[in-house]
C-alpha cells in the first residue's frame, strides 16, 4: 500500500500533496517538512529509499523518492510495494505528466494541482496501483478532458 | 432564464479562478497569510451564491489551500453540493476535494451515500469512475455497508475501467466492513483470470494485500497464483504475486520446494531487476521456510548470495542497498552464506551514502563471532572517530552496544576488553547516548562478577578524569556515564585500591555543576565508600585516617546540603549529620565500622526488564470485575459501551492467563527450573553458591598489566586495542598447548564446550576467564511467551474470515430496499452465519459425532491412519489427487438436500494434497482390531472420495442444485480372486515422474486361516518393469510387507517403470502364498494379468482458463478422434462424473448438454474431450497430440459406458 503520495520543490513548497491516510492539516503540514528535511539534505548520487520518516507508519514504511530538476516526487509505501517497481511508477508518473503537460515543469503542477490530481487518480487509487502503463493512464485522461471540453461548450 | 445564466457567467469572469489564486499568493510573498484569509473571505462568498459553476471553482480554490495547511472543514457541505452536481467538471472537483479532506469524522458523509450510488449506476463511465475514485479515500464503514453490494455489481462492469477501480475499492471496503469478505471473494476470486491485464493485476493487488495480513486464509489459492506466476508476463503483477508467495511459504513448506524452480528460472531469466530481486527475496523466504531438511538448498542461497552481491557490487546505489536489505534476511538463517561476504560488508561501512552504511551496520550485527567481534569492533571504532555528522555516530555507537551485547553477551571472550570500549566510547563529543553506555557499565558490573575488580578500577579513574567529560556543556549526554561510574565505585566499593581517592574525586566542587540526579548517587556512593574506608581502617592502632575521612565528608557536603535538587539536598543533609555522628564516636574509639557498612549490607539483583509485565494474575483475581458497584448509566449509553465489552473480551489476553490451571502453571515452574539448572549462565540466588563462585572466579582473573596512570586520551594507540593484541596472543598460546595436551584434555574440553553455545567452529575459543552473567530476575510463574507485540488494534484483524468455507444464506451483501430495515449489528451477524455453517461445515466432524457409535469407531480409525500418513513419503503426497474432504460427507448423506450454491468458494484442486485425500495409502502395518472396520470402510471412501471428483466438477459449474447423487463408483478393478485371497489394483500415475506408475492393490483374505510369506511377481516386458529393489534379480518376486489374518484386507503399492505409454499392456503375474490354519500350513499361488490401460497414465489435471484450452485446441498440434455411444441412459452430469473418475478427466467448461474435459498423460501428452449427449446418443470428440494413445483412450472410455 502506499500511504502517501508527496510533490515539493527544492524549498520545500508542496506542490501536491496527496494521503492515503487520513491526517489532520497541521499533521500533513509536519510530515511534508519533516520529509523535505530528511530528503533535501540526501545527495543526488545516493540511494532513493530513506527509512525513519518517523510521522507515518513507523518501521514498515519507507520513503522511496526521486528529485527531478526543481521537484521531489517522494512516496510513502509499506513493505507490500516493490521498492524498485515503486521507483519505476514515479517515472511512470513524471513521463505521463510529460506527455499530458507537454514538456512539463514546476510551473504547470503550481497552477494546476487540480489537473496533477486527476493524472495521479489514473494511476493510483485508494493508496494502490491502478494503472501502470502509461498509454492506457494517458487515454484516460484524455478522454475526461475532452468530456470536461464539451461540458464547457455546452454551456 | 438566459439572462440568469448570462448574468452567471459575467459574474464570473470577475471571480479568481485556481490560477489567479495561484498566482495572487505568489505575488504577496510577504503577507501570504493575510492574503489568503482575504481570498478565504471571497471563497465563503462565492459559495453561498447558487450558481453551481462559482461553487466549484470555490471549491477548486479550497481544495489548494488545503494543501498549503488551511483546514477547509468547514465546507464540507458545500463541496457535496459540488459533489452531486449532473455536470462532469464539477463534479469531479467536488470528488476531489472530498477525497483530499473527507475523513471518518466528517459528518456530511452521511449525506452522500445516495449520491454516490447515483454516480455509480451512472451511464458514463467517468462519472462512476469519478465516484469509484473519490470514495476510495473517504470510504467509511458506513458507506462500505451500503455500498457494497452496487461495487460488487461493478466488478462486473462490461467496461474494464471500472472493472478495476471497484476491484481495487473491494479492499477498502473490505477493511471498513469484514462482513462483505465473504460474500463478494467468490467475484473477486474471478477477477483473477479477467481477460483485461489491468483488472487481473487489480485484483491480484488486492488478494496480494488481504493475504499479507492473514496468510492462512488464501492458502487455497495458492495453485491459482502458481498458474498466474507461470503464465504472466506483467513485471507488476508478478512482483505481486512472487511476494505474496513469500508470505504464504512459511505456512507451506510444500509451496516452497514447488516454487523454487520457477523462481530460480526467473532469477535467470529476468532482465528486470525489480523482478530479479523480489524473486531472490522470495526465495530467501522459501529457504528459511524449509531451513531443515532438503539437502540441496545449498545451491539456491549460493545462488542469491551471489546474486546479491552482483547487486551490492553495482555501481547503482539503489540496488547496493537493497542487495544489503536482503541480504539480511539471509543472515538470520544462514548466516555462514553471508559471513564469506564479509570484505564488502565491510567495504559498504565506508560508503558516501548514510542509508547504505546503516545497511551494512545491521548485517554486522549478525556477523560477529566470538572469533571476529574484537576485529569488527575495533573496525568500527575507528569509523566513530572518523564519522562526521552526529546521527550516524550515534549510530555506529549504538551498534557497537549492539553487537557487542546480543543474547546475553555471548560472543564477548573478554569482558575487561568491553569495558576499555565502553570507557573509550564516553570520549565521544556530544552523543546523546551517555545513557546507553551508562546502563551497559551498570549491566557489566552487576551481572558479571568476576569483571567488577577491573571495572571498579577504571570506574575510579573515570571518575578521577570527570573534568574531561564535564568540562565541555555541549557535552552533557555524556556525563551520565558518570551516573554509573560512581554508583559501580560505590556499590562494589570493597574491590577499589585507593577508596580514600575516589570519595575525594567525588567530592570535589565541581561535581555540583552536574545534574541533579547524578549528584544524588554521588552523595549516596560517597557514603558507601565511607563505610569501605572505616572498615579498611578499623583495627589500625592509628584511627587517623578514618577520622581524616570523617572529616573530609563533614568538609565538603554542606555544597551538596544547599543543592536546589530536593534528593540531593536530602540525602547529604541525613549524611552529614550521620558522618557528624559517627565522628563523635570515633573521637571515643567507638568501633562503628562493622555499623555503617550494615547500613548498605546485601546485594542489588538485577531485574529483568519486562519482570513486571509478567507478573501472573493470581487465580480468583478478575482485574476487570467492578471493585464497586458501576454507577447507573443513563439509557442511551448503555447499549454501546456493553457490546464493544462482549466483542472484545475472547480476546482479552488477561482472561487467557487466568484459564491456565494450576497443574499448567506447575509444569512451566518446573520446565523453568530445568532449564535454569542447565543453562550454565544461570546462577541460583542463594548465597551459598556465590559465595563458591566468588572465590575462582577472582583468581581465574589473569592479570593484565593496565598502567591506570595513563589519562584516559592516551594519543596514539587507544586501550582497546591492547586488549586485542593480547587476545591474540592468548588464542595462539591456547592453541599450542592444546596441541600438546590434546589427548588428555578431553575432560576440561568438555567443559568448555558446556558453556559456549556459539557455533562449532568457535568451539576452540575459550573466553579469557571464566565468566558467569546472572540472568535477570523474573517473577515466580512468569509466563514464558512473548505475545505482547500484536496490535489488538489492528484493523486487518477483523478481515482474518475463513474463506474456504461455503457461504451461508445469511450472508448477503445488504442490498437496498426502499424504507430499509433495521440493520442488524454486526456482531448479530456473525451469530447468524456461525450457526448454520459450523454445523453444517466443519469437515464433517461434528456431523460424524452426532451419528451412530459405528460411524464413531471409523472416525477414529480415521484419524488414525491420518496421523500414520503424516509419516509418509512426501512424495507420494504430492500426487494430486482429487479433494473430497468435506464433500464425501455430503455424499454420504444422499438423502440430505446439497447446501453449497454456484458463489460457493472452494479449493478446486490440490496442489498439496490435504492428508485425508491419500486414501489409497494404507500403513502397512495394522492392529487386527481395527482391520474389519477398516475394511468396511476403505470400500465406502473409494467410493465417495472419488465420486467427488465429478460431483466436485458440476459444483463449480453451479448446477448441483437440481441433480440427483452420484452412484457409488470404484476404480478398483479385479486383478484374481480364488478360494483363499482376492485382489483388486488400481493405477495411478504422478507428474512427477514421467515413467512410473503406483499399482495399489488390495489383498483381502477370504479363508479362516492365516495367510503369510506373500510373495508378488511379474513377468516385466520390454516396455513395463516392476522395479525391485536395488541387488534384486529381474526376476526376483517382492515381498508383500504384511501378512493377513482371516477376514482382513491390505493394501500394497509396487512401482512400475513403463517406456511408451500410447498402448495397454498386460503383465502376468503370480502371487504366491503360504495358508495357515491350526492343524495345517499349506504353499498356494495365484496367477494374475495386470491391465495397463492407456487410462492409468492419464491424471487428473485441472484447466482453469478456458482461453487456454482454446488456444491449446485451435494450436493445431493435437489430432482429433471422434466416438459416439448409443442409449446412454444416464444423466450428464454422471455421464461427465464417470468419464472423470475412471479415466481422469476434469472438467474445463460445461454449457447445458456439452462439455469441453482435459488430462494429461504422465507424459506430458494433452487430451482435450468434447462430450455432447442428446437424447441417450453420446458424441465425444477428442484430440490429442498422440493419436494412438488417444484411440485407446477412447476405447476405454466406450468400454467403461458398455458395462453399464
Amino acid at each position: 500500500m502506499i500511504k502517501a503520495i508527496l510533490i515539493f520543490n527544492n524549498h520545500g513548497k508542496p506542490r501536491l500533496i496527496r494521503f492515503y491516510q487520513y491526517f489532520a492539516e497541521d499533521m500533513q503540514q509536519q510530515i511534508i517538512r519533516e520529509t523535505f528535511h530528511l530528503v533535501s539534505k540526501r545527495d543526488d548520487n545516493v540511494c532513493n529509499f530513506l527509512e525513519g520518516g518517523s510521522l507515518i507508519g513507523g518501521s514498515d514504511y519507507k520513503l522511496i523518492y526521486r528529485h527531478y530538476a526543481t521537484l521531489y516526487f517522494v512516496f510513502c509505501v509499506d513493505s507490500s510495494e516493490s521498492e524498485l517497481g515503486i521507483l519505476d511508477l514515479i517515472q511512470v508518473f513524471v513521463e505521463t505528466l510529460d506527455k499530458c503537460f507537454e514538456n512539463v515543469c514546476e510551473l504547470d503542477l503550481i497552477f494546476h494541482m487540480d489537473k496533477v490530481h486527476y493524472i495521479l487518480q489514473e494511476v493510483v487509487m485508494g493508496g494502490m496501483v491502478l494503472e501502470t502503463n502509461m498509454n492506457e493512464i494517458v487515454a484516460q485522461v484524455e478522454l475526461q478532458n475532452r468530456m470536461e471540453k464539451s461540458e464547457v461548450s455546452d454551456q | 432564464m438566459a439572462l440568469k445564466i448570462v448574468k452567471g457567467s459575467i459574474d464570473r469572469m470577475f471571480d479568481k479562478n485556481l490560477q489567479d489564486l495561484v498566482r495572487g499568493i505568489r505575488n504577496h510573498k510577504e503577507d501570504e497569510a493575510k492574503y489568503i484569509s482575504t481570498c478565504i473571505d471571497e471563497i465563503k462568498q462565492e459559495l453561498k451564491q447558487d450558481n453551481i459553476a462559482v461553487k466549484a471553482n470555490a471549491v477548486c480554490k479550497l481544495t489548494y489551500l488545503q494543501m498549503l495547511g488551511y483546514d477547509v472543514s468547514w465546507a464540507a457541505f458545500n463541496i457535496v453540493e459540488v459533489m452531486s452536481s449532473s455536470k462532469f467538471t464539477y463534479k469531479r472537483i467536488g470528488y476531489l476535494a472530498a477525497s483530499q479532506c473527507f475523513h471518518e469524522g466528517t459528518d456530511v458523509i452521511m449525506l452522500t451515500t445516495n449520491q454516490i450510488r447515483k454516480d455509480l449506476s451512472s451511464p458514463h463511465q467517468y462519472d462512476t469512475g469519478v465516484a469509484l475514485t473519490g470514495l476510495s479515500c473517504f470510504v467509511t464503514p458506513d458507506l462500505a455497508r451500503d455500498l457494497a453490494n452496487d461495487i460488487m455489481t461493478l466488478m462486473s462492469h462490461t467496461k474494464p475501467y471500472i472493472r478495476k477501480k471497484a476491484v481495487l475499492i473491494m479492499y477498502k471496503v473490505f477493511l471498513k466492513y469484514p462482513e462483505s469478505l465473504r460474500p463478494a471473494f467468490p467475484r473477486l476470486k474471478e477477477k483473477l483470470e479477467d481477460p483485461d491485464p489491468g483488472v487481473q493485476s487489480a485484483a491480484v493487488n488486492v488478494i496480494c494485500e488481504l493475504a499479507r495480513r492473514n496468510p492462512k486464509n488464501y492458502l487455497s489459492l495458492a495453485p491459482l497464483f502458481f498458474k498466474l506466476m507461470t503464465s504472466s508476463t506483467n513485471n507488476w503483477v508478478l512482483i505481486k504475486i512472487i511476494k505474496l508467495f513469500g508470505a504464504l511459504t512459511p505456512l507451506e513448506p510444500r509451496l516452497g520446494k514447488k516454487l523454487i524452480e520457477p523462481l530460480t528460472n526467473l532469477i535467470h531469466s529476468t532482465s528486470a531487476m525489480s523482478l530479479l530481486y523480489e524473486c531472490v527475496n522470495t526465495v530467501i523466504a522459501v529457504l528459511i521456510s524449509l531451513s531443515s531438511g532438503m539437502p540441496n538448498h545449498s545451491a539456491s542461497i549460493q545462488l542469491c548470495v551471489q546474486k546479491l552481491r552482483i547487486l551490492i557490487e553495482d555501481s547503482d546505489q539503489n540496488l547496493k542497498y537493497l542487495g544489503l536489505l536482503a541480504m539480511s534476511k539471509i543472515l538470520k538463517t544462514h548466516p555462514k552464506s553471508v559471513q564469506s561476504h564479509k570484505d564488502l560488508i565491510l567495504q559498504c561501512l565506508d560508503d558516501k551514502d548514510e542509508s547504505i552504511r546503516l545497511r551494512a551496520l545491521d548485517l554486522l550485527y549478525g556477523m560477529v563471532s566470538k572469533k571476529n567481534l574484537m576485529e569488527i569492533v575495533k573496525k568500527l571504532m575507528l569509523h566513530v572517530d572518523k564519522a562526521e555528522g552526529t546521527t550516524y555516530r550515534d549510530e555506529l555507537l549504538t551498534k557497537i552496544i549492539d553487537i557487542c551485547s546480543q543474547s546475553n553477551y555471548q560472543y564477548i571472550t573478554n569482558f575487561e576488553w568491553y569495558i576499555s570500549i565502553l570507557v573509550e566510547l564516553t570520549r565521544l563529543e556530544g552523543t546523546r547516548h551517555g545513557h546507553l553506555i551508562a546502563s551497559q557499565m551498570l549491566d557489566v558490573a552487576i551481572r558479571v562478577k568476576a569483571i567488577r575488580g577491573f571495572a571498579v578500577a577504571q570506574m575510579a579513574t573515570l571518575l578521577d578524569n570527570a573534568h574531561l567529560l564535564t568540562g565541555n556543556t555541549q557535552r552533557n549526554g555524556i556525563c551520565e556515564v558518570l551516573y554509573a561510574a560512581a554508583w559501580i565505585c560505590g556499590e562494589f566499593s570493597e574491590h577499589l585500591e585507593d577508596p580514600m581517592q575516589t570519595l575525594e574525586a567525588m567530592l570535589r566542587p565541581k561535581v555540583a555543576t552536574l545534574p541533579g540526579h547524578i549528584q544524588a548517587v554521588y552523595v549516596q556512593n560517597a557514603a558507601k565508600l565511607f563505610a569501605t574506608v572505616l572498615r579498611k581502617h578499623e583495627g589500625e592502632t592509628d584511627s587517623h585516617a578514618a577520622q581524616e575521612t570523617s572529616q573530609l565528608l563533614i568538609d565538603r557536603l554542606p555544597l551538596f546540603v544547599q543543592s536546589a535538587n530536593l534528593e540531593v539536598q536530602e540525602r547529604a543533609s541525613c549524611i552529614l549529620q550521620l558522618v557528624k555522628y559517627i565522628q563523635k564516636l570515633q573521637q571515643k574509639k567507638v568501633e562503628v565500622a562493622e555499623e555503617v557498612t550494615a547500613l548498605f549490607a546485601g546485594e542489588l539483583n538485577p531485574v529483568a526488564p519486562k519482570a513486571q509485565k509478567k507478573v501472573p494474575v493470581p487465580e480468583g483475581l478478575d482485574l476487570d470485575a467492578w471493585i464497586n458497584k458501576p454507577p447507573s448509566e443513563s439509557e442511551s449509553e448503555d447499549e454501546k459501551p456493553k457490546a464493544v465489552f462482549a466483542k472484545e473480551e475472547p480476546k482479552h489476553s488477561r482472561s487467557r492467563h487466568t484459564e491456565v490451571d494450576e497443574k499448567e502453571l506447575a509444569r512451566r515452574r518446573e520446565a523453568r527450573k530445568r532449564e535454569q539448572a542447565n543453562n550454565p549462565f544461570y546462577i541460583k540466588a542463594s548465597p551459598s553458591s556465590q559465595k563458591v563462585y566468588d572465590a575462582p572466579g577472582v583468581e581465574h582473573i589473569p592479570v593484565v598489566q593496565i598502567d591506570l596512570s595513563v589519562p584516559l586520551k592516551v594519543p596514539g594507540m587507544p586501550m582497546s586495542d591492547q586488549y586485542l593484541k593480547l587476545e591474540e596472543e592468548r588464542r595462539q598460546k591456547e592453541k599450542a598447548e592444546r596441541k600438546k595436551e590434546k589427548k588428555k584434555k578431553r575432560e576440561k574440553r568438555g567443559k568448555e564446550r558446556k558453556a559456549d553455545s556459539g557455533p562449532e567452529s568457535e568451539e576452540d575459543i575459550a573466553p579469557a576467564h571464566q565468566v558467569d552473567i546472572v540472568t535477570e530476575e523474573m517473577p515466580e510463574n512468569a509466563l514464558p511467551s512473548d505475545d505482547d507485540d500484536k496490535d489488538p488494534n489492528d484493523p486487518h484483524k477483523a478481515l482474518d474470515i475463513d474463506l474456504d468455507k461455503p457461504l451461508a444464506d445469511s450472508e448477503k451483501l445488504p442490498v437496498r430496499t426502499h424504507r430499509p430495515e433495521v440493520l442488524k449489528s454486526p456482531a448479530e451477524d456473525r451469530v447468524n452465519e456461525s450457526i448454520p455453517q459450523e454445523t453444517k461445515k466443519r469437515s464433517g466432524k461434528e456431523k460424524k459425532e452426532k451419528k451412530k457409535g459405528k460411524e464413531k469407531d471409523r472416525k477414529r480409525s480415521k484419524e488414525e491412519k491420518k496421523k500414520k500418513k503424516h509419516k509418509e513419503v512426501e512424495e507420494e503426497l504430492l500426487e494430486s489427487h482429487p479433494e473430497e474432504a468435506v464433500q464425501s460427507e455430503e455424499t454420504k448423506e444422499a438423502a440430505t438436500p446439497p447446501t453449497s450454491t454456484s458463489a460457493e468458494i472452494k479449493p478446486t484442486v490440490h496442489w498439496f494434497p490435504v492428508q485425508k485425500s491419500s486414501k489409497h495409502k494404507k500403513k502397512k502395518q495394522k492392529k487386527e482390531k481395527e482391520e474389519k472396520e477398516k475394511k468396511k470402510k476403505k470400500r465406502h471412501h473409494h467410493h465417495h472420495h472419488h465420486s467427488n471428483a465429478g460431483g466436485e466438477d458440476s459444483v463449480q459449474n453451479g448446477t448441483v442444485e437440481e441433480e440427483e447423487p452420484l452412484p457409488p463408483m470404484s476404480n478398483y478393478f479385479l486383478l484374481a480372486e480364488n478360494s483363499y485371497i482376492k485382489m483388486v489394483y488400481d493405477i495411478q500415475g504422478n507428474h512427477q515422474d514421467e515413467s512410473k506408475v503406483v499399482v495399489s492393490v488390495i489383498f483381502e483374505n477370504k479363508s479362516d486361516s492365516f495367510l503369510k510369506s506373500m510373495e508378488f511377481n511379474v513377468l516385466d516386458s520390454l516396455n513395463s518393469k516392476l522395479q525391485r529393489p536395488e541387488g534384486a534379480g529381474a526376476h526376483d518376486s517382492l515381498t508383500v510387507p504384511f501378512q493377513l489374518p482371516p477376514g482382513i484386507s491390505n493394501e500394497a503399492h509396487f512401482v512400475f517403470s513403463v517406456q511408451s505409454i500410447v498402448m495397454p499392456q498386460k503383465l502376468k503375474g503370480t502371487l504366491t502364498f503360504i495358508v495357515k490354519s491350526d492343524e495345517s500350513s499349506t504353499h498356494e499361488k495365484l496367477d494374475f494379468k495386470l491391465h495397463f490401460t492407456c487410462t492409468s497414465y492419464l491424471i487428473t489435471t485441472p484447466c482453469y482458463l478456458y482461453d487456454a484450452y482454446a488456444k491449446l485446441l485451435e494450436s493445431g498440434d493435437l489430432k482429433g478422434s471422434s466416438l459416439r455411444l448409443e442409449g446412454i441412459n444416464m444423466p450428464f452430469h454422471h455421464l461427465l462424473a464417470r468419464i472423470c473418475f475412471h479415466h481422469h478427466f476434469s472438467v474445463v467448461e460445461r454449457i447445458d448438454s456439452c462439455a469441453s474435459m482435459y488430462s494429461r498423460s504422465i507424459q506430458g501428452h494433452h487430451v482435450c474431450l468434447l462430450v455432447k449427449t442428446s437424447d441417450q446418443t453420446v458424441s465425444i470428440d477428442a484430440k490429442c497430440d498422440e493419436p494412438s494413445l488417444l484411440g485407446n483412450v477412447l476405447d476405454e472410455i466406450k468400454q467403461t459406458f458398455s458395462k453399464c
